[in-house]
């Protein structure tokens, strides 16, 4: 089988060949290709979500209006939750880092590609389930972490919490095998030479978070099968009536809850660490420090998750234990934004548009923090819980630590992408929007909070002290979808009208940089061996695309091959063959979402038949092709 | 290719570009992807029982200050699911002796192994399925009170693991007789005994806490 040709580069493009056209979309295994659908997907469900948002803060311009019903205001801040966390900050990042991964650490594809092709078909099917919710006026409306006994069946006896908990569990299925993914791409294919002290930040940060998803959540997916269990079947868990006690639910989410903002943040943070180097022409400060510092947030952020249970009668001593670990927790992020201060000061930056985003985060994360840090003061957060202040604070750390390093993200990484590259005044124009709606919209609810706007009411009385903070609240809120949109408009006009991307157009230190705007399906033309932390500055071969043989390239021709090489210091072990494309992860995806409908509406035909149809799938997927090692 | 134990080949291997290196197109154990994958997978699952059991002990020592079984039904009684437990374990010893066989290239005892690996985990399954389960059912359900919907809960997402790893030992045992495997390539086999033992393993965390706690 191993066909060594005088044509290496022919014999690439045969072996990784993808036809191209519409079909292939259903079918492709490459990564760069799911990496694309699952961002515009979660670009699309972000969509979805700013929506949901702008009617909310439409009906909160003034007193007492009444644009929608209190009913459809429930299921609008629930599904504005439920999306923005599940449907879109997680499978964005998701995106980028199945786009980049493989080319950071200099490889072919990631470790599972089918799993990989099946993990986006999952997320998007479990998008369409919950969606389905709105068609039939049914979406969920307890809240994004529908807290029990609101939850159950007693008190909420439509089925859209039935949505909710397997929707949740839908998701995690994508999440899962998505993160497994990440793992074993980041620690067994890293090219030759990568050993762990030169693994990119940003590599690291998608090794975190995929960890920090392996571990938490199973909670998470526990909590909605019990759920379901009682809503469904009668079971008891959470009613304590027979035996159950809400306050289960609360532990099993927030173990999950608060492990799940950093899942979210340390990619977005890892995209900053990017970005940085590149844009003040020297290395990070601090390699080390940043890569210990998030490794120590993923791990501190499991034993924190009682502090948004501060006011529900936990004994004292757990309190304080909480209360101190979340004042803890504060030092890995501090030693994150002295290093990148520190860089930002020690380089010479060149403010284009993705290092504009990245300073606008580092403000706009730094408030959040603070505010953050006054709830691990339990008398306070016993003031200002349930208010708007806790919503200024996590719109402060969520937006702030996901949507500026997104948008950042997509301004550097876009053209490499596409091939195409944006326009810079727009950017800037998109950026100041942005930055200034995001404020307007959100520091005015620390205001309202203190005043004692409880969050999630539909309207409010006049003379309160509340509509002037609610009425810029709104104005900022669509000044910040503006700015958006912005970015959107400019990425179309970049796919139409935008000049070509060069291979580097910033000055890039990573690999991704050593390959071609948009790369070709087999990433490099040789796979190649690393002698730095930023080998596309110290290795100048590497420019050229293909690293000569002698300089260390492997071509590794005969096949859809990739390396598999050791996890500590990256010396090449084995030659992996790699599964072509398939449409049965699609097929198994479609069994699992007729499932999941079988379920929710209590049509046990049709789950039965989504229970066969993701069995088919499942062994058309397994069915041995003597492709790779053992079918 | 297929091989008896006494005729070891050679690793089959491929040129990679870089001037005279070889390296082998089979991989298993940590070499390969799925090792790895499968770990992963474990580490996931583990959290899933972890996160089930604590929520036992967590309604107990919440709502159990009556007694625990509570509203008056009785301890679990153990011969039965001791014997179970027996049957359960002793099914990675052969499972166990087929993924070491198969390193060694011996066909005929991979196949006894998994099948014998597979009837013990079907008798297990069997038994907890036709005998165990319908005499707790004389005395509670599922939906009788928090305990009832813990005992199910937790001992049936167990038994829908060992139906989930009869299954994949089915796939394997397929594979062994279109002889797939040999002392290069048993990657399946080697994740099909890590995710038996698993099961097994998480049997004791499971019998300790459904039928032996309420005995303390």
């Amino acid at each position: 089988m191993a066909t060594v040709t005088t044509e290496p580069l022919e014999a690439l493009e045969q072996s990784w060949y993808e036809p191209p056209g519409l079909i292939s979309w259903f079918t492709t295994v490459d990564h760069k290709r799911i990496g694309m659908k699952y961002l515009v997907t979660a670009l699309a469900f972000f969509v979805f979500g700013g929506i949901e948002s702008l009617i909310m803060r439409a009906q909160l311009g003034g007193p007492e209006l009444h644009l929608i019903s209190p009913e459809a205001y429930n299921q609008l801040f629930s599904m504005h939750g439920v999306t923005m966390m599940f449907l879109f900050a997680m499978p964005v990042l998701s995106g980028f880092g199945n786009f980049f991964v493989p080319l950071m650490v200099g490889t072919r594809d990631m470790a599972f590609p089918r799993l990989n092709a099946f993990g986006y078909w999952v997320f998007l099917a479990a998008g369409i389930f919950l969606y389905s919710a709105f068609l039939i006026g049914r979406a969920p409306d307890a809240g994004w972490f529908a807290y029990t006994p609101l939850s159950d069946g007693k008190f909420s006896p439509g089925i859209n919490i039935d949505f909710y908990a397997l929707g949740l569990i839908f998701t995690a299925i994508s999440s899962t095998g998505g993160a497994i993914n990440f793992i074993v791409t980041i620690l067994k294919m890293r090219a030759p030479g990568m050993s762990i002290n030169r693994i990119p930040i940003f590599v690291w940060g998608e090794l975190a978070m995929s960890l920090a998803i392996v571990f938490a959540l199973p909670p998470l997916t526990v909590a909605c099968t019990l759920l379901e269990l009682q809503r469904r079947f009668g079971f008891h868990f959470f009613d304590s009536g027979k035996g159950g006690d809400p306050l289960l639910w609360q532990h099993l989410f927030w173990i999950f809850g608060h492990p799940e903002v950093y899942i979210i943040v340390l990619p977005a943070l890892g995209v900053v660490s990017a970005i940085i180097p590149t844009f003040v022409r020297r290395r990070m400060v601090g390699y080390t420090w940043i890569v210990v510092a998030e490794m120590a947030t993923a791990l501190i952020g499991f034993g924190v998750w009682t502090h948004h249970m501060f006011v529900t009668g936990l004994p004292q001593v757990a309190l304080s234990f909480v209360s101190l670990v979340s004042f803890m927790i504060t030092i890995p992020s501090g030693v994150q934004i002295f290093a990148w201060v520190a860089t930002l000061i020690a380089g010479r930056p060149v403010l284009r548009t993705p290092l504009l985003f990245v300073i606008g985060f580092i403000l706009v994360f730094v408030l959040g923090g603070l505010s953050g840090v006054m709830f691990a003061a339990i008398p306070f957060d016993a003031q200002v819980h349930d208010s708007y202040f806790v919503v200024a604070h996590f719109h402060y750390v969520m937006v702030g630590a996901v949507i500026f390093p997104l948008f950042g993200a997509l301004y550097y990484w876009l053209p490499k992408m596409t091939g195409k590259l944006m326009s810079e005044r727009w950017g800037k124009a998109s950026f100041w929007t942005i930055f200034v709606g995001f404020n307007l919209a959100f520091f005015p609810m620390h205001i309202a909070g203190i005043l004692g706007q409880p969050r999630r009411t539909y309207t409010y009385q006049a003379g309160l002290g509340w509509t002037a903070p609610n009425l810029i609240s709104t104005v900022g809120s669509f000044l910040l979808g503006a700015g958006i949109l912005i970015t959107f408009v400019n990425w179309v006009w970049s796919l139409r009208r935008g000049p070509e991307a060069p291979n580097d157009p910033w000055g890039g230190d990573t690999l991704e940089w050593a390959t071609t705007s948009p790369p070709p399906e087999y990433n490099f033309a040789a796979v190649p061996t690393v002698r730095s932390l930023e080998p596309v500055w110290d290795q100048p071969e590497l420019r050229d695309g293909a690293q000569p043989a002698d300089q260390g390239g492997r071509a590794l021709v005969g096949g859809h091959l990739t390396l598999s090489t050791s996890m500590l210091d990256g010396t090449p072990r084995a030659v992996i063959p790699m599964p072509h494309a398939t449409a049965w992860p699609l097929v198994a995806t479609a069994g699992l979402l007729f499932g999941f409908w079988g379920v929710v509406f209590g049509a046990w035909l049709l789950g039965g038949a989504g229970a066969l149809l993701f069995a088919a799938g499942m062994i058309g997927w397994h069915w041995p092709k003597g492709e790779t090692q053992e079918g | 290719m297929t091989t008896t134990a006494h005729e070891m080949s050679t690793i089959p291997t491929v040129p990679t570009g870089a001037p005279g290196e070889r390296l082998p197109i089979v991989a298993s154990g940590p070499d390969s992807f799925g090792w790895w994958g499968m770990w992963g997978l474990i580490a996931t699952e583990a959290m899933l029982f972890g996160s089930l059991l604590a929520s036992y002990f967590y309604l107990r020592f919440r709502t159990g200050a009556g007694g625990w079984p509570p509203d008056g039904i009785h301890k679990p009684e153990l011969v039965l699911p001791l014997v179970m437990s027996a049957i359960l374990w002793s099914s990675s010893i052969p499972v166990h002796i087929a993924d070491r066989a198969i390193r060694r290239g011996n066909q005929g005892l991979l196949r006894v192994g998994l099948l014998a690996g597979f009837l013990l985990g079907a008798i297990f399954l069997g038994m907890q399925l036709l005998v165990e389960y319908p005499k707790i059912l004389t005395e509670f359900h599922p939906t009788t009170n928090a305990y009832g919907s813990l005992f199910f809960t937790i001992t049936g997402f167990h038994g829908f693991h060992v139906v989930v790893g009869l299954l994949i030992s089915l796939w394997t045992q397929m594979r062994a007789r279109q002889g797939a495997f040999d002392e290069h390539r048993h990657v399946t086999v080697q994740n099909f005994a890590m995710y038996w033992h698993f099961v097994d393993v998480v049997w004791v965390l499971v019998l300790f806490t459904v039928y032996l706690s309420p005995h303390f």
